[in-house]
Formats: C-alpha cells, sequence, structure tokens
C-alpha cells in the first residue's frame, strides 16, 4: 500500500486530491467513507418527516445562537426606551425590554426571532408526524425499538425547549403560562408547594425564573437534544434505513440511491428548502407579537389566549376535567383536577412509549424487520393508533374551547362536553372505524391481486351479457400487494412445568385482540386457482 | 385457527423475506405461507427524459446554474436590504420593510441553492440505484463470543463478581455520592421563608384602601354604580419598591357592585359587603390565573384560562369548569371619608390549592 504511491503520485495532483491525502494520513476517514460514502439510502417521501425535523432543529440553533447576543435574561426592571413607541416608558423586565430591542432596533433581529420561533414550531410538528409515520408503517419494530424511544425522548424535549423558550420575553402570555405552570406544580401532593418555590425561587413570580429557564433553554436541553440526535442518527446507520415492499427489496437488502452523490444531493437541497421557507415565513408573517401583549402582570389578561400548539394538548386536559373534583382529606388538599389529567397524560406517554414493546411481546416475533408495513396491512395496530390520535386531537381542540364556543356561536359547558366525549368515546369509534377500513383495504388489495385493475373497458358478451374487462397486474405490481406477513392469535400452550402462567393468559387475550380479524396475503396457489374459475 | 410460538420456526426458511441468517430466529405467531409469491426481483430500468433527450438534459443543467446564480442575488440583495431599509427610531413601518425585503432575499439565497441542489440530484446527476446488504444487527456469532470472552477476561481478572464486598461498597459509594449535590438545590429558594407561611397571607390588612388597578387611586364608594366592575389593588402596591408582582399576584382584587336584593350573602358574610359593593380575589382558585372577564348582566366571571365560571350573587362559587372553590371574598367596608377599604386580610389562601391547604 504505501509503496506504490510514491512513484506515481508527485507529477499531477489536483489541490483537492492533495487535502484529501493530507486530511486521511491524520484522520483515517478513508476508512469511513470507503465504508458510508455509496451505502443505499431508501428513498420514499414519508422519510423526509424525520429530516424536516432534523433540519428545522439546525435552524433553531443556528437563530438561536444569533438571539443570545441580544437577548438578556434578566428580571431586573426597567423602564422601556425602544423604538416601540405604545410601549415607552412602561416597566418591564429587562429580558421583556431586550426582547423588544430585537424586535424593533437591531436590523434583521425581528425576522431571526420569527424565523426562531417558527423553527422551532416546525421541529415539534416535523417530529410528531415523523413519529406518526413510523408508528403507523411499523418502523419501530425489531432492531429499532430502542431509537423509538430515543426519538420520543427526543419529542418531550422538544416540547419543554419550546415551552421554556415562550417563557423567555417574560411578555403578558408567557408569565401566564407560567402562572398556570405554577398552579399544576402546587397541586401535586406532598412536594407540590415547595416544588414550586424552589423552582421560582421563592414567591411566584420572583425574579429567578427567566434565567432558570434560559440556561434550560441554551444550555442543558439544546445538549441533552444534540446528544439524542447524534446519537439517533447513528442508529439510523448502524440498522440501515426501512424500505416499503417493492419488487426487489427484501428483508436482506437496503435498496436505494447512494449516499454520494444523489442522497447527499438531496438531503442537503432539502436542508436549503426548509431553511428558505421558514425564512419565507419569517419575512411575511408575525409570530408571537409580544409588543401587543406587554410586560407580565398578575392582573390583566385578554380572552381566547392560546399556548403554541404543542402544549394545547396539555392545556386541553385541564380544561376538560368535571367541577368539582378536588378534596380535603386528612387535612391536605387533593388536587384531583390537575393529579388526574397529570396522571392521564403521563400514562398516555408511557403507553406510546413502550408501545414497540408490547407488540413484540405479543408476536413473539424475535426476527429483524426493515420492510416498512402498509398501515392497512396491520390493522389493529394503525386502529390503536388512530384512537391514541382521536385521544389526542380531543385534548388538542380542548385548548381552544373558548374560541370555538366564541366562532361557532356555542355554549362553553356544550363544547367541554362535546370535547370529553370525544376525547373518552371518541378513540374507541375511531379504533372501530379504522380497523374495518383496513380490513376493507386489505380485502380490495386481495381481489386486485386476485382479478385485476378494473380497466373500465366494457365488453358484451355474444349472449348480450356486458362484463368489464379487468387488466391483470404485473409481477411486480403484484408483488408489493403480497409482500406482507400475518399472525394468528397465540394458543395457550402449558409450559415446560405444565403450567400456564397469567402472563401467558395476558398474552393470549392480546393476541386474540390483535390478530383475530386477519386478512392474508393471496398465495400463488390462490391465484391460480381463481384463474381457473370464470373470469 | 391458532399457533404456537414453536411450531412456525421450522417453515421459517420457505418465507422468500426473511430467509438465510434469520431461519433459526423465532417468528413468533408470524404465519408463514408455504406457497408464498417469490420476490420477482429489481422491475426494468426505466430512463428519465433526461437520459434519453439530450435537450432535455441541457435545460435542466441551465436550470441548475440559474437557480445558483439566483441564490447569489438573493444573497446580495439581502445586504442591500439591510443597508437599504434601516429602522428608523420611532417608525414601526420600517421595521416591517427591513424585516420584509431582508427576509425574502435570504429566502432567495436559501431556495436557490436548496432547488438548485435537489434538481441536480434528481435530474442531472446519473440515476445510480445500489441495493445494500444487510447483516444481523447483533453481529455474527464470532464477534458475539469474542465480545463475552472480553468480560469474562475482565471479569475475572478484576474479581468484579468474586470480591462482592468490594463490589457492592462501591455501588453504595456510587449511590450515595450525588445526594450533597441534590442537596444543593435547596439554594434555588430562600432559606429562612417558608412558602406555606407566605402563601397564606396578603397584602391586604385591615384598613388598607381598594385602590385602581394601575394607577393606585383610592375608590369612593359613591363612585361605584349598580353593574359596574373595578380591577383593584391595595393601597401602596403601586408605590412598592420590590417584589411589587408577587404582592399584586396574590392580592388581585375584582371589584363589583350590584342590587342589594341580588345577593345571596352567606350569614357569616353580612357584613363584607358594602351596599351591594362586594370584592373577591381575581386569581382563579383553579391554577391562578386572572379571573378577569365579567358578564354583567347574569354576574358571572369567567376565567379566560380554562373556562371557570363564578357566580357572583351566590359568594362567588364554581358553576363551570375545573375550580372547585369558590374565589375567596375580601371583607370590604367603608372609612370615615368614604372611601372602601378592607375589614381584614382575605380570610383564607388565595389563588390555586396547594398540599399543605385545609
Amino acid at each position: 500500500m504505501s509503496t506504490a504511491p510514491s512513484a506515481t503520485a508527485p507529477q499531477k495532483r489536483s489541490f483537492t486530491a492533495a487535502a484529501s491525502v493530507y486530511v486521511n494520513e491524520r484522520t483515517s476517514l478513508a476508512g469511513f467513507v470507503k465504508e458510508l460514502g455509496r451505502k443505499a439510502f431508501p428513498d420514499h417521501w414519508s422519510f423526509l418527516l424525520g429530516e424536516v425535523a432534523l433540519f428545522s432543529f439546525v435552524v433553531v440553533l443556528i437563530s438561536g445562537t444569533f438571539l443570545t447576543f441580544f437577548f438578556q435574561a434578566s428580571m431586573a426592571e426597567v423602564h422601556y426606551n425602544g423604538s416601540y413607541v405604545p410601549l415607552k416608558g412602561v416597566e418591564m423586565s429587562v429580558a421583556m425590554a431586550s426582547t423588544l430591542d430585537i424586535s424593533f432596533d437591531i436590523r434583521g433581529g425581528l425576522f431571526v426571532r420569527q424565523m426562531h420561533h417558527w423553527a422551532a414550531l416546525l421541529f415539534v410538528a416535523a417530529i410528531g408526524l415523523h413519529m406518526l409515520r413510523i408508528f403507523f408503517t411499523g418502523a419501530f419494530r425489531k432492531p429499532r425499538e430502542l431509537n423509538w424511544v430515543i426519538g420520543f425522548t427526543l419529542f418531550i424535549l422538544a416540547m419543554a425547549e419550546g415551552f421554556t423558550g415562550y417563557s423567555l420575553p417574560d411578555d403578558l402570555l408567557s408569565g401566564n403560562g407560567l402562572a398556570i405552570i405554577n398552579g399544576m406544580i402546587k397541586g401535586i401532593p406532598v412536594v407540590g408547594t415547595w416544588t414550586s418555590f424552589l423552582l421560582f425561587g421563592g414567591e411566584f413570580p420572583g425574579t429567578a425564573i427567566v434565567g432558570r429557564l434560559y440556561t434550560l433553554h441554551i444550555l442543558l436541553l439544546p445538549a441533552l437534544v444534540v446528544a439524542l440526535v447524534a446519537i439517533h442518527l447513528v442508529f439510523v446507520v448502524v440498522h440501515k434505513h426501512t424500505q416499503y415492499a417493492g419488487p426487489g427489496k427484501t428483508q436482506q437488502n437496503a435498496v436505494g440511491p447512494p449516499i454520494l452523490p444523489i442522497y447527499a444531493a438531496k438531503a442537503g437541497g432539502f436542508f436549503f428548502i426548509i431553511f428558505g421557507v421558514l425564512a419565507l415565513i419569517a419575512s411575511m408573517f408575525t409570530i408571537n407579537p409580544i409588543w401587543n401583549y406587554g410586560p407580565y402582570d398578575p392582573s390583566p389578561v385578554s380572552a381566547g389566549t392560546q399556548p403554541d400548539w404543542y402544549i394545547g394538548f396539555a392545556d386541553g386536559a385541564l380544561r376538560l376535567v368535571p367541577p368539582g373534583w378536588e378534596f380535603v382529606w386528612l387535612d391536605r388538599t387533593w388536587s384531583f383536577n390537575i393529579i388526574v389529567p397529570i396522571l392521564v397524560l403521563g400514562g398516555f406517554i408511557m403507553a406510546v412509549l413502550i408501545y414497540p414493546f408490547i407488540e413484540a411481546w405479543v408476536k413473539g416475533d424475535k426476527r429483524e424487520h426493515h420492510i416498512a408495513d402498509r398501515p392497512r396491512n396491520a390493522p389493529t395496530r394503525t386502529a390503536i393508533g388512530a384512537a391514541g390520535v382521536t385521544f389526542y386531537a380531543g385534548l388538542w381542540a380542548a385548548a381552544s374551547s373558548d374560541i370555538l364556543a366564541t366562532h361557532f356561536s356555542l355554549t362553553m359547558e356544550g363544547v367541554i362536553h362535546a370535547l370529553q366525549a370525544v376525547v373518552i368515546i371518541g378513540p374507541f369509534i375511531a379504533y372501530f372505524i379504522t380497523k374495518r377500513v383496513c380490513i376493507a383495504l386489505q380485502k380490495k388489495d386481495r381481489e386486485i391481486v386476485l382479478h385485476g385493475y378494473e380497466s373500465g373497458r366494457i365488453v358484451k358478451l355474444p349472449g348480450g351479457e356486458f362484463i368489464e374487462v379487468h387488466q391483470p397486474l404485473d409481477e411486480y405490481d403484484r408483488w408489493k400487494l403480497v409482500d406482507f406477513e400475518t399472525y394468528e392469535p397465540l394458543m395457550i400452550r402449558p409450559n415446560a412445568r405444565g403450567k400456564i402462567t397469567v402472563g401467558q393468559r395476558v398474552r393470549a387475550s392480546l393476541s386474540r385482540w390483535f390478530f383475530e380479524d386477519r386478512i392474508a396475503p393471496v398465495t400463488k396457489g390462490e391465484l391460480e386457482a381463481g384463474h381457473d374459475g370464470h373470469h | 385457527m391458532a399457533q404456537d410460538d414453536h411450531s412456525g420456526a421450522e417453515v421459517a426458511a420457505a418465507d422468500s423475506s426473511h430467509a438465510a441468517h434469520d431461519s433459526n430466529v423465532s417468528p413468533g405467531t408470524a404465519v408463514i405461507a408455504a406457497d408464498a409469491f417469490e420476490n420477482p426481483g429489481f422491475p426494468p430500468h426505466r430512463p428519465r427524459v433526461t437520459d434519453e433527450d439530450p435537450k432535455r438534459d441541457k435545460r435542466a443543467q441551465r436550470t441548475v446554474y440559474t437557480l445558483f446564480y439566483l441564490s447569489i442575488l438573493g444573497s446580495i440583495w439581502a445586504i442591500a436590504a439591510y443597508m437599504l431599509f434601516p429602522i428608523e427610531s420611532n417608525d414601526v413601518g420600517m421595521v416591517r420593510l427591513n424585516n420584509m425585503f431582508f427576509g425574502l432575499g435570504a429566502t432567495l439565497a436559501l431556495l436557490g441553492i436548496g432547488f438548485g441542489v435537489v434538481h441536480w440530484g434528481k435530474a442531472v446527476m446519473a440515476e445510480v440505484e445500489l441495493a445494500d446488504e444487510r447483516h444481523p444487527i447483533g453481529g455474527s456469532p464470532e464477534t458475539q463470543a469474542a465480545a463475552a470472552q472480553v468480560f469474562a477476561d475482565a471479569d475475572r481478572e478484576s474479581g468484579f463478581t468474586r470480591r462482592t464486598a468490594i463490589r457492592n461498597s462501591l455501588i453504595g459509594a456510587l449511590l450515595v455520592f450525588p445526594l450533597p449535590a441534590i442537596v444543593l438545590f435547596r439554594g434555588f429558594a430562600p432559606q429562612d421563608e417558608n412558602p406555606v407561611e407566605l402563601l397564606s397571607h396578603t397584602m391586604w390588612q385591615k384598613g388598607s384602601r381598594l385602590t385602581l388597578d394601575p394607577s393606585g387611586t383610592p375608590i369612593k364608594a359613591a363612585d361605584v354604580t349598580i353593574g359596574s366592575a373595578f380591577h383593584v389593588i391595595p393601597e401602596g402596591l403601586a408605590e412598592l419598591e420590590h417584589g411589587k408582582l408577587e404582592a399584586k399576584a396574590k392580592a388581585a382584587v375584582l371589584l363589583m357592585r350590584l342590587d342589594p336584593a341580588e345577593l345571596n350573602e352567606l350569614p357569616d358574610r353580612k357584613d363584607w359587603s358594602y351596599d351591594g359593593i362586594v370584592a373577591y380575589s381575581k386569581i382563579c382558585t383553579h391554577v391562578g390565573c386572572p379571573v378577569a372577564l365579567y358578564e354583567q348582566h347574569t354576574h358571572h366571571l369567567l376565567c379566560p384560562c380554562h373556562q371557570s365560571q363564578f357566580d357572583v350573587t351566590n359568594h362567588c362559587e364554581v358553576i363551570f369548569g375545573p375550580a372547585k372553590r369558590p374565589l375567596p371574598q375580601l371583607p370590604i367596608t367603608v372609612d370615615d371619608e368614604g372611601y372602601l377599604v378592607a375589614r381584614s386580610d382575605f380570610t383564607e389562601p388565595v389563588g390555586p390549592s396547594f398540599w399543605e391547604r385545609h
């Protein structure tokens, strides 16, 4: 290896070649390039959702870094004396004043601030959609369960980043959001009062919270997010990306364009498109106009105030609690109007977090899965997902209960009661409908495989009968419709000691629930039998 | 039809998409059909228009570099806009122009690169599709055995499992050592204050005048007409140098005058109002938002955050929403100059519930 180049190299070596050699001889990067440079990367529009999340996070980091040079996380009181005339002379915190300065006295400051906020909203939204894609295609199955957990943790961290950032300007709305957090914390049994006291550095609102949230917002949480994103992506490389069923695609290969150059071009270009779209939104659309709200004051608040979208489900959960859920017992106050929403949301989050492990346990399938499911081919999972989405959507809509009531001239009570019904009954309805729709679609797929597409060509037979000619599928299209697996309900069997355990019973009943209704893919025999028939 | 975990294993090899290295791994309750279709392999390659038509290829190339030039123009325009639209002091309109034109330049700069590179990748670069072979994530059995051997060697050499006294005492030490760091967090709140004590009192005291929020002007009972509502703070709050917001967060009050005949007062609170004038804490008993919306003809107070509703005629009890307790009432009367004053502090803690409240 080391002898050959010395004879030929010196004559004509471009600068890039020389630089590559220089770097490689000090870093051993050639091995990485050889290993990763031509990796095949499966391609599908739905795989871009994770990229949207990643790229909007990069935009958040870039824009946020600029903002830190101007923002001052202090709650010291000043009289505003910047360019925004209506607030001149108003007493406010340094945090609020510096945010106004970013908006009105620093050229491009408003642009960067708005881009930061819009990018943050997109970041959380893209993670949510990315997670839905993963869930509904079963891309969390072995070996990707841990990456699901990491990604889900990132979703929680992103919401925490969002909330801490929203609270920094110390305007009326963000202060009010903190007041709600304070009230919720105080409602937690045993530790609530002291937790609030420690968080706010004394009585609410105090003069410490903005500085503390700032440390979380720009140091602790971003460090965690960056670290977890790095692990998340390393796992993607280790596992190789999933792919949808298609001709030539198997569990043993990953099919797609190579990372260099096509994937790099598409993904790199896509980063600039995300960045550009966020720049466009930031230059055209106002977000969080704190100058309209004014500085935080515990007394005023206007109707129709809303948190950023991703906090909505938690706010909605608080609103849907029926009256009277608070008791004094054992000389202590039990605020079930706070505890119950916290427990329900916590339970929901945990259920989403551990779902991959439950499904794996029910199936008992220990194989690796690299072909993503079409949602219809896993009807029960898809239906569970639809139920979860309905539950979340009901809570989310409840965060706008007052706006729904005023816009549609409904009573507040009526909206709340309707949304309580959506949250409790809605998931069951969504589950049932989704499962039936999935099964119907599976049946349609079978029909197409067995009898072909409807061609729209009507033929009159000699006997006078009209029939529509069906166009049979070619083997490539057919493969997309038959390359999936089904599972059967587990039959309870005694274990080695001749016992049937409780765990086994639970697993069997879950398995029955999951797989009782199943539509199997068409087999070769079925297709041949079909051809023998009259069509 | 039901199937147990083990019977599927022997037919797993027949499954076309889960072949080879997976064959000895349990497929659980998966159904593996014996006569499933075989994977037909890759479909024939379909060339793009830019592969077949040199003119289209040329045009795609032109589009790509035009987009890159547009991007450069956008960057230059953004810099120019930064200078052309300075923010004149006190002129919000200039902020808008600066924001928009700088932003549009940046947008063009970014989208030019983005769309250009993507178009290059999709239309001009040679269309290559590769198939990488996947290997079991766990690695080969040899690798796994080697890793297990490393741990076994390390354990033997260190005596980690054998020397239990050393190992357990280390685990104990590791569990205890973060505790001092946790104790440090006590410094997050003042050492000499008790939250329960603080939450139980507000700035109101006997004889405090009710004053307007935020000016601090005292209110005469005669100025409060029937149907009106005032946002009220205790006298002296507006002039506080320190702790103003903390004081206000507890002491904010809503003052309303109703027809005394409409008021249903509790027997022990008969003298808490003055001629139909009642004062209630403005801090919601749910999670502490200001209950700022007063509906005059129904005498209902509405919290804008979570829609708890309180009935003023009925000592502010909750008629809807997640709050449980009525808003605490501030006992008031008039002093000899006719100004409204508090008879005492609130008789219970105001604001959201907390654990030690009873």
